[in-house]
């Protein structure tokens, strides 16, 4: 079986390097375009995945809700820009504002998700935990659906285009640039929060061992809870970049959106935040390739089928940890 | 004087198991006490009660720590429990694998810091002044256990002896005035269990701490202890000194069986 996956393996990469070498020779410009559409787009999954992420490593919960998360963080921009923009404020003022309320409550929403559906269940089978999630993740879309609209929104163009850019834009596009320094800014705080702050060190204690956790004095429903938080912030980042992006919104963006960004987290190993960010650039890759010299409507069938391949022949994911249980 | 740890009538089931049943037991300050009795009898769960892992069918758990007010342990969280003073270890390692034993020990300091995470985030002058603090503490303890020599290395790749040792340095890094051991003894050459039962008697003498240790090895219990505590199917059965338990009748019977006396 271990040749098979090694032959199936190098098969494949020769392949498909075969494929890339010949594309990149023939029209270098558009290969480059497809490679920058797919980094766009692994950046907004990896935003999303280390959420989904940092709540599994800590407590081994797929947080289905998180998508909504994601989506709430959008909704509360664009209500946010569309009053101020009512108003005729600057439009740097407008995007910071937007900003800092769409994480505000994302951050609420993801504490209070927790505290409500999470929490009272933390000692219950993993099974409850998960149909809970579910559960919320409904009762945000519809409840969003009900105080908003069920209809498509236009979402206002919050980080505009340069116009001395302009010459260049068919390659990458000015916000698409914001989109991925943005996530290169806020994956290396995120692993410096995890790597040198006390919280970060509580929290990788906290997800190999609770009790013990507990028991040199870590509060750890304060780090759960700090997890989300953090998780739902960066959702929130996510959310108002891709929205400002795409252009529109509705209250079923979440969905989509969390089940690929959970495709790259299991891609790149759930649980592992490098993992989390690598599974996205790999999808967000995929993606774009595969609709730029296949079938563009085949999208998500081909980000899926990696999904069912990556589990076959890599169950923990590219960089998870494989689990060997001692008997 | 008021004993550091009093335990009145605790109880513990488990549906219709009983591990515990109205155990009393007391710890005077600057002891050495032991917890003895057959497998089974409820010796870690006794610890997992004291330390709010479990919540206790019945019984009162009263500290009173050096100099403070006689306090309440019932149905607080374990972190608080470790805040107000009591520290532990567990008879299978469980250290931070992934981590390095310098960091170890000071997440083991994090519960006498301040700052939350604010703080960790905006790491203003006091934030670091701490953080520089626990660094130094961590080590100065560090040196004391004698894993100097190992600051960076990571948990995981230490040697079985220094495991246990670190495991004992990150309980001490909590400040705690009562420190429980589970078996700190099991696995250990006989070097090593040497090497122990020095670094218990240092601990007592130098750091201010006392001591409640569960173990097997008797050699080692009846030659640290003061005061030895003996349970046998969840109940107290015995109480006193090393010579005192290894005359005791009760005792006998629970370790070797009623036909001991015939053999």
């Amino acid at each position: 079986m271990r040749w098979l996956n090694i032959i199936i393996g190098t098969a494949i990469a020769g392949v498909l390097a075969f494929f890339a070498a010949k594309e990149i020779i023939n029209d270098p410009v558009y290969f480059l375009e497809l490679f920058l559409g797919g980094l766009t787009r692994g950046s907004i999954y990896a935003l999303i995945a280390v959420g989904y992420t940092m709540v599994y490593g800590i407590i081994e919960l797929i947080n289905f809700a998180h998508g909504e998360i994601y989506m709430i963080g959008s909704y509360t921009a664009l209500i946010v820009a569309s009053v101020l923009g009512l108003y005729g404020y600057n439009q740097v003022v407008i995007v910071i504002l937007a900003f800092v309320f769409a994480i505000a409550y994302s951050c609420a929403y993801g504490f209070t998700v927790e505290k409500i559906a999470y929490l009272p269940l933390r000692n219950a089978p993993r099974l409850s935990a998960l149909i809970s999630a579910i559960g919320m993740s409904l009762f945000l879309q519809n409840y969003v659906m009900l105080a908003q609209t069920p209809e498509y929104l236009p979402f206002p163009e919050l980080i505009p285009e340069l116009a001395i850019w302009e010459p260049y834009a068919h390659i990458i596009t000015a916000p698409e640039m914001i989109i991925i320094v943005t996530t290169v800014i806020v994956t290396a705080l995120l692993g410096m929060l995890i790597k040198f702050t006390r919280m970060g060190k509580a929290m990788r204690a906290s997800s190999q061992d609770k009790i013990m956790s507990a028991l040199v004095g870590i509060n750890v429903n304060k780090v759960v809870s700090t997890t989300f938080i953090v998780g739902s912030a960066t959702a929130a980042i996510g959310g108002v970049l891709i929205a400002s992006h795409v252009g529109q919104i509705n209250f079923f963006i979440g969905f989509l959106a969390g089940i690929k960004a959970f495709v790259a987290a299991v891609l790149g190993g759930i649980g592992s935040i490098p993992g989390a960010v690598l599974g996205s650039l790999v999808l967000g890759w995929t993606e774009s390739f595969f609709t730029g010299y296949f079938w563009s409507e085949y999208e998500d069938v081909c980000a899926f089928t990696f999904l069912v391949l990556i589990l076959i022949f890599r169950p923990s994911g590219i960089l998870g940890r494989k689990e060997t249980k001692k008997v | 004087m008021e004993p550091i740890l009093n335990v009145k009538n605790l109880t513990m089931k488990f549906g219709g198991l009983t591990a515990l049943d109205s155990i009393d037991i007391s710890i005077k300050q600057g002891e050495i006490a032991a917890l003895i009795g057959p497998n089974g009898a409820g010796k870690t769960t006794f610890f997992n009660c004291i330390t709010s892992i479990y919540e206790p069918t019945e019984g009162n758990i009263q500290i009173t720590p050096p100099g403070q007010p006689t306090e309440s342990l019932n149905g607080l969280k374990p972190n608080i429990v470790t805040e107000k003073g009591l520290a532990r270890t567990f008879q299978n390692i469980r250290l931070f694998h992934g981590m390095t034993v310098l960091e170890n020990v000071m997440i083991g300091r994090h519960c006498r810091l301040n700052s939350g995470i604010l703080g960790a985030m905006l790491q203003p002058k006091s934030q670091q002044r701490e953080e520089q603090k626990a660094v130094d503490d961590s080590y100065k303890i560090l040196e004391k256990i004698g894993l100097d020599q190992y600051v960076n290395e990571m948990a995981i790749n230490l040697p079985y002896g220094a495991q246990r040792r670190l495991e004992i340095a990150r309980a001490l890094a909590t400040d705690p005035f009562l420190l429980l051991l589970d078996e700190p003894a099991a696995g250990m050459n006989p070097q090593e269990t040497k090497e122990l039962d020095d670094l218990i008697i240092w601990l007592r003498d130098n750091e201010n701490v006392s001591i409640l240790l569960i173990e097997h090895d008797m050699k080692l219990v009846m030659s640290l202890s003061d005061n030895i505590h003996v349970v046998d199917y969840g109940k107290k059965i015995a109480e006193g000194t090393a010579d005192e338990i290894k005359n005791n009748p009760l005792v006998i019977k629970a370790y070797l069986g009623d036909d001991a006396e015939d053999a």
